[in-house]
């Protein structure tokens, strides 16, 4: 490989993990173009989109596409490339090193196990709950249904990696487990249970990522991910509106 | 006594959103902060009256500008510190309304809550930009003062 490859490849490698994770398109821009001029290229050029890299360096006999298939959000690798590319421009490591970091963390696991992230789906219902509608009363059934409709997403989603199916049935499960609640007599308001248990499911990286990128210029991504999120919002609300309308 | 029970709720709410996105281990007590403080500042803007939509504005004009400070303090990237901390901005309950009255055929209502919801998303957005405005001109100040300051020495 020559070194207008290596420098293209891992500034690929680099947009890439960001894009993939859930990053906003101007700071993968930003990160891909900072890695080419530590590395001695100054005239490069970037497209960054949410489906796909490319990067050529101006005048050079060297172009490479890194396609992006699948999204997940997981911002700390996000800020795992951040540093790294810190480490590269204060000339700590060099440019073989930081691929090789790079691939390494490709295919890093997620910090937080399952159950920390079950419990964070815990704290962001009931308080949530509690916050939304001032009522206390219905405060642990909206605590296990929504960490039971989180694991339920989360085990469709790593599954069938399908994410819309997976929070189409999430959304479903949470519905009838408000109405089932209800029914025991354990809860006494379906609405807030629903509200509160919906809330870990929220769309919330793609919609923020997408005012991010549409008020920064990225007309390509900023509404592509407007419409993840509005599809992401429209499985949730059909799920909960097959249920309103059964019950 | 509501008041902090709602504070600590909001820190709670910004921890667990934390989590599930996997943001830094370091950057989750920052973001907490940020949600408690921002979510301080609506309940303010709610006890003058001041409305949902102008509360999500201040809000999230809160939560850039704080996010901006936190990401140059720690060297990470702004959005691990603004996506938690808007998760008690979303407007859920409204959403959830707009749906329900949708299902149920009942169309005057279930379009006032959608003009809310919308009304709310456009008031964060707006928030963010008028944010970056403000992140603009805090690093064009700052620039200034440190050339001021090398001029002098």
């Amino acid at each position: 490989m020559t070194t207008d490859e290596l420098i293209i490849a891992t500034c690929l490698k680099a947009g890439k993990i960001m894009v993939e994770n859930g990053s906003e398109i101007s700071r993968v821009d930003d990160t891909m173009m900072r890695i080419a001029q530590n590395a001695g290229v100054i005239s490069a050029n970037t497209y960054v989109t949410i489906t796909g890299v490319m990067m050529s360096i101006q005048g050079r006999n060297a172009t490479q596409i890194a396609a992006i298939t699948q999204r997940t959000i997981d911002l700390e690798k996000v800020a795992q490339v951040n540093q790294l590319s810190r480490e590269f421009a204060a000339q700590k490591i060099d440019l073989p090193t930081l691929q090789r970091r790079l691939n390494s963390l490709d295919q890093a696991s997620r910090s937080f196990p399952l159950w920390l992230q079950l419990v964070g789906a815990a704290l962001v219902s009931g308080p949530l709950m509690i916050m939304f509608r001032q009522e206390t009363i219905n405060t642990w059934p909206t605590v296990v249904i929504g960490t039971l409709g989180f694991l339920v997403y989360y085990l469709l989603n790593r599954y069938l990696k399908i994410k819309f199916l997976s929070e189409l049935a999430a959304a479903l499960f949470i519905g009838f487990g408000a109405e089932w609640a209800l029914q025991i007599g354990w809860g006494t308001n379906v609405n807030d249970i629903i509200i509160g248990s919906l809330m870990p499911l929220v769309p919330g990286v793609p919609l923020t990522n997408a005012v991010r990128d549409t008020l920064a210029g990225n007309f390509i991504s900023g509404p592509a991910r407007g419409v993840e999120a509005l599809l992401s919002a429209a499985a949730l609300g059909f799920g909960i509106a097959v249920v309103i309308t059964l019950a | 006594m509501a008041i902090i029970g709602q504070l600590i709720l909001a820190y709670l709410a910004v921890l667990g959103f934390g989590l599930i996105i996997n943001i830094p281990h370091q950057a989750l007590n920052v973001a907490g902060w940020i949600g408690t403080i921002t979510w301080g500042a609506y309940l303010i803007v709610q006890a003058f009256d001041g409305g949902v939509v102008l509360g999500s504005l201040i809000g999230s004009i809160g939560i850039g500008v704080l996010s901006s400070i936190a990401a140059r303090d720690k060297k990470m990237p702004a959005i691990i510190f603004n996506i938690p901390s808007l998760v008690s901005f979303v407007p859920g309950s409204q959403a959830y309304q707009m749906v329900r009255n949708f299902a149920l055929g009942q169309y005057r209502q279930a379009v006032s809550f959608m003009l809310q919801v919308i009304m709310i998303t456009g008031a964060i957005a707006l928030g963010f930009l008028l944010a970056e405005l403000l992140n603009r001109l805090i690093a064009f100040g700052r620039l200034q003062w440190r050339r001021h300051q090398i001029k002098q020495s």
